[in-house]
C-alpha cells in the first residue's frame, strides 16, 4: 500500500549552525580529512573534472564524424581521442562515478556509522585516482595514446609508439583506488551496522554498493596484474602474450576482459542502488519484491564473473566454449530483468510524483532496458558475428553505461543534494534539463544502431557517404546532450549560495540518511540510531513525523 | 542526551576519554574496532589471490602446452637455492608468529626480537634471491634482455638429456617470462613486507602493540604469511618440475 504524504514546508527550514561543510576552514582540513563525507565532496569535484574532459573528447569524435572524410582530425588523433575518451570515461569516471562520490557519502549513513571502516584509506584511495588522474592528464599533455581503451596485444605491447606504459600504470593505480573503495564498503556493511540494521532491513542502494564491491574486490586485481604483464611485456620484453616468443594475445584478452566485463556491473549495479531508492521514494511504496533485487545485485555479480569470453567471440575461441558463454550471457540477463520488473511493479498503485531524480530514474528504466535487450542480441552468436566491432556495440553500450548509468548519477546527485549541501537544487529548469538529457541521448544513439546494423564500423575516422545523415543526426543529438549536461554543472554550483534551505528531510523519504541533520554532522549522527522498521517503511515515517515533537529554534 | 550531543559536536570530537587511545571514534568499542581491521586485511588478501592468480592462470596454460619447455627451464635453477629460501621464509613466517605472540602477552622486548629476526629471514631471502636473478642474467636467460635458447638445445651437465628442438627450445621464454614475472612480484610484496615491518619495529620501540593494541602487528603477520605462502606455492610450481629425470 502506498502511504500518501505531503511534502514538509520548506520555508520554516533552516541550515544547522555545525554539519560536516563548516565544523573545519581551510584546504588543510579537506586535503587531510578522513571524515567519508568530505573524501565524498573531493571524489565529486575530480570526477565531474574528468567527465568535462572525456565529454570534450566525445565532442571532438561527434564533430569529426560529422562529415565522411578524416578532415577535423587525422586518423592517427582520431584513435588518440577515441583512447582518451574511453579510458577517462571508464576509468576515471564511470567506476568511481556513484560507489566513489554518492556511495562514499552515504554507505556508513545508510548502516547507521559514523564513518567508513577506515578512513584513512578512502583518503589514500582518493590520492591514488589523483595520482592516476595527474599520469592521464600527462599522456594527454605529451602526445596521447592510441590503444583504444582495451590496450589490446600485440598492438599496444609492439606496434604502437605512443605512452602506453604510462596510460597502463594510470589505469594500475586507478584500479587500486577503486580496489579500496571497495573493500572499505564491503568491511562497514558487515562490521558497521547499528544495532537492529539487519542485513534485510538495509536499504537496496546499500546491497547493490555490497555487489559492486565485491567485484571491485575480486576482478580489479586481475586487471592490475594483466597491465603490469603488458607494461613488462613492452619495456623488457617478456613474452607471456607474444606469439613470436610463444605467448598467446588471446590470454590477454581473457586475462583483460575478466575484469573488464564485470566492470559494466561495477559501473551499473550502483546505479540500480540509486534507482531502488528513487522510485521508491517518489513512488511512495516500498520497492515490490525487496529480497528479490537484493539477491538480484548479488546474482549480477556472480554471474557477471563467467560472461567475460563473449567479447572474444570472433577472436578464435573455440565453439563450444562460445556456446556456454551465450548461454550465460543471456541469464545474466535475468537479475537484471527481475530488477526492471520489480522496479515498474513498485510504481504500479504508487503515489507517483515527478521530481527531477524520478525523470531521470524514468530515463534510465527506458534507456537501460534498450541496452540491456541489445545486449542479449550481441551475446547472441550469430547476431554477434554480423554487430561486433560495429556501432551497434558502441550504441549499446552507451545505451547502458550513459543512458543507465549516468542518468542513475544524475538521479542520485539530484535526490541527494539537499542531504549534501543542505539546499534544494531549482526544479523547473533541472527538470528541464532532465528531459533535454533523455532527448539528447535518445537522438544521439538510437541512430548508431541503425549505423551498426548496415555496417558501419566503429574506430575509423572515415566512413562512406550514405551513413551521413544518420551520422549527422547523431552528432546534433550529441551536441543536445552537452547542453543537457552543462545544465546541472551551472545551477547546482548556483544552489550551493542561492537555492532554498532544504531541511533534513524533503522528500519525506525513510532512509536513515534523512532522518538526520541536512548538511549531516560531521558524526554523522549525534547518537547511535536503533533501528526498528524496515527499509521504505512509510507507514512508520508517517507515524514518526506525527508524535514527533517540534522543537523551535 | 544533552551530555552526549555536546560531547559529538565539540571541537575536539568528544569530551571524555574513558576509552584506551587507540581506539578510533568512529568504532563503537575494540571489538568492532578490531574485528573490522582483521576482516579488512582478510579482504585485501583475497585481491592478492586474485591479482598472483592471473599469473598462475597463464601458468597453468602455457605448462600444458610447452610441458617439455617448463621443465627444461626448471632445470636451469639451481634447486639448492630455491629449498634455502622456501626454509628461510618458513622460518620467519614462524618468527613472525611468535612475534605476534609476544604482542598479545604485551613483552616488548621479545616483539622487537622477533621482528629484527623476521627482518633478516626476509633480507637473506632477497640476498639468494638476487644471486639467482644474476646467475640467470649470466646464463642468457632473461626473455627480451639478453636470452639465448642456446643451452636448451644442447642440454646441460647436470640433465643431458634436456635437448629440445629450435622452436620447443624458444618456448623456454615464456617459461622465464612468468619465471621472472611471478618471483619478481612475489619480491616486490617481500620487500613492501620488510618495509613495513621495519615501520612498524620503529612504532614497537616506543611501546606501541604492547598496550593491548595488537591488530597492526596481527594484521601484519597475516600479510607475511600470506607472501610466505605465495612462494610454497610458486618453489614446486618453478623449480621441481619433473626433477626425477
Amino acid at each position: 500500500m502506498s502511504t500518501i504524504l505531503t511534502l514538509p514546508d520548506q520555508s520554516t527550514a533552516r541550515l544547522p549552525k555545525v554539519s560536516y561543510l563548516n565544523k573545519e576552514y581551510g584546504l588543510k582540513s579537506w586535503l587531510l580529512t578522513g571524515d567519508h563525507k568530505r573524501i565524498a565532496m573531493l571524489y565529486l569535484i575530480s570526477i565531474t573534472f574528468f567527465f568535462f574532459i572525456g565529454g570534450a573528447m566525445a565532442a571532438l569524435i561527434r564533430l569529426e564524424l560529422l562529415t565522411p572524410v578524416s578532415d577535423l582530425l587525422a586518423a592517427d588523433t582520431y584513435n588518440k581521442v577515441f583512447t582518451a575518451h574511453g579510458i577517462i570515461m571508464v576509468f576515471f569516471f564511470l567506476v568511481p562515478s556513484v560507489p566513489a562520490t554518492i556511495g562514499n557519502f552515504l554507505i556508513p549513513i545508510m548502516v547507521g556509522a559514523k564513518d567508513l571502516a577506515f578512513p584513512k584509506i578512502n583518503l589514500l584511495s582518493w590520492y591514488l585516482y589523483v595520482v592516476a588522474g595527474i599520469m592521464m592528464i600527462c599522456v594527454l599533455t605529451f602526445g596521447g595514446v592510441d590503444t583504444g581503451w582495451t590496450f589490446t596485444t600485440p598492438l599496444s605491447t609492439h606496434y604502437l609508439n605512443t605512452h602506453v606504459v604510462t596510460a597502463g600504470l594510470a589505469v594500475f593505480v586507478a584500479g587500486f583506488s577503486s580496489i579500496f573503495t571497495g573493500l572499505n564498503f564491503i568491511v562497514t556493511i558487515h562490521r558497521m551496522r547499528a544495532p537492529g540494521m539487519t542485513w534485510f532491513r538495509l536499504p537496496l542502494f546499500v546491497w547493490s554498493h555490497y555487489a559492486a564491491s565485491i567485484l571491485m574486490v575480486l576482478g580489479t586485481p586481475v586487471l592490475a596484474i594483466t597491465l603490469v604483464l603488458v607494461v613488462l611485456e613492452r619495456t623488457i620484453g617478456i613474452g607471456v602474450f607474444d606469439p613470436t616468443k610463444g605467448g598467446d594475445p588471446l590470454l590477454f584478452q581473457h586475462l583483460f576482459w575478466f575484469y573488464s566485463h564485470p566492470a559494466v556491473y561495477i559501473m551499473i549495479l550502483p546505479g540500480m542502488g540509486v534507482i531502488s531508492e528513487v522510485i521508491s521514494t517518489f513512488s511512495r511504496k516500498r520497492v515490490f519484491g525487496y529480497t528479490a533485487v537484493a539477491f538480484s545485485s548479488v546474482a549480477i555479480a556472480v554471474f557477471g564473473f563467467f560472461v567475460w569470453a563473449h567479447h572474444m567471440f570472433v577472436m578464435g575461441i573455440s565453439n563450444y566454449s562460445a556456446l556456454v558463454f551465450s548461454l550465460l550471457t543471456m541469464l545474466v540477463a535475468v537479475p537484471s530483468a527481475i530488477k526492471i520488473f520489480n522496479w515498474a511493479a513498485t510504481l504500479y498503485k504508487g503515489s507517483i510524483t515527478f521530481e527531477t531524480p524520478m525523470l531521470y530514474a524514468f530515463g534510465f528504466l527506458g534507456l537501460f532496458t534498450i541496452g540491456g535487450l541489445t545486449g542479449v542480441f550481441l551475446g547472441s552468436l550469430g547476431m554477434d558475428i554480423h554487430l561486433t566491432e560495429t556501432y551497434f556495440i558502441v550504441a549499446h553500450f552507451h545505451f547502458v553505461m550513459v543512458g543507465g548509468m549516468l542518468m542513475a548519477y544524475l538521479a542520485g546527485i539530484h535526490f541527494w543534494w539537499p542531504k549534501i549541501t543542505g539546499r534544494m537544487y531549482p526544479e523547473g529548469v533541472s527538470r528541464l534539463a532532465a528531459v533535454i538529457t533523455f532527448v539528447g541521448f535518445v537522438l544521439t544513439f538510437f541512430p548508431q544502431f541503425i549505423l551498426g546494423y548496415l555496417g558501419m564500423p566503429r574506430r575509423y575516422a572515415a566512413y562512406p557517404p550514405e551513413f551521413q545523415v544518420l551520422n549527422v543526426f547523431s552528432s546534433a543529438g550529441a551536441s543536445v546532450l552537452g547542453i543537457g549536461y552543462l545544465l546541472p554543472l551551472l545551477y547546482l554550483t548556483w544552489s550551493l549560495k542561492y537555492g532554498k534551505i532544504a531541511g533534513p528531510n524533503p522528500w519525506q523519504a525513510t532512509g536513515l540518511e534523512w532522518q538526520i541533520q541536512s548538511p549531516p554532522l560531521t558524526e554523522n549522527f549525534a547518537e547511535t540510531p536503533i533501528v526498528t522498521h524496515e527499509a521504505y517503511d512509510y507507514e512508520w515515517l508517517a507515524n514518526k513525523t506525527k508524535n514527533e515533537v517540534q522543537t523551535v529554534g | 542526551m544533552d551530555n552526549t550531543l555536546a560531547a559529538q559536536t565539540a571541537e575536539t570530537g568528544h569530551l571524555e576519554h574513558d576509552h584506551p587511545p587507540f581506539l578510533r571514534h568512529h568504532f563503537e568499542n575494540l571489538t568492532q574496532q578490531r574485528e573490522a581491521a582483521t576482516f579488512g586485511m582478510w579482504l585485501f588478501l583475497l585481491t592478492e589471490i586474485m591479482f598472483f592468480g592471473g599469473m598462475f592462470c597463464a601458468y597453468l596454460i602455457y605448462r600444458n602446452w610447452y610441458y617439455p619447455a617448463f621443465v627444461a627451464g626448471s632445470h636451469s635453477l639451481h634447486i639448492w637455492a630455491g629449498t634455502l629460501n622456501t626454509t628461510l621464509l618458513i622460518i620467519s613466517s614462524f618468527t613472525m608468529a611468535m612475534g605476534v605472540h609476544a604482542a598479545e602477552t604485551r613483552q616488548r622486548k621479545p616483539l622487537l626480537r622477533w621482528m629484527v629476526i623476521t627482518m633478516i629471514l626476509g633480507f637473506g631471502f632477497l640476498c639468494v634471491k638476487a644471486y639467482e636473478w644474476h646467475d640467470e642474467w649470466v646464463e642468457h636467460h632473461v626473455p627480451g634482455l639478453n636470452f639465448s635458447p642456446e643451452q636448451f638445445i644442447t642440454g646441460t651437465k647436470a640433465y643431458p638429456d634436456d635437448k629440445l628442438p629450435l622452436d620447443m627450445a624458444e618456448k623456454t621464454q615464456v617459461y622465464f617470462s612468468l619465471y621472472f614475472a611471478m618471483t619478481g612480484m612475489h619480491a616486490l610484496h617481500m620487500i613492501i613486507g620488510i618495509s613495513l615491518l621495519a615501520f612498524l619495529f620503529v612504532r614497537a620501540r616506543a611501546g606501541a602493540y604492547t598496550n593491548g593494541h595488537i591488530a597492526p602487528i596481527e594484521n601484519f603477520g597475516l600479510y607475511w604469511h600470506f607472501v610466505d605462502i605465495v612462494w610454497i606455492f610458486l618453489f614446486p610450481l618453478l623449480y621441481l618440475i619433473s626433477r626425477h629425470q
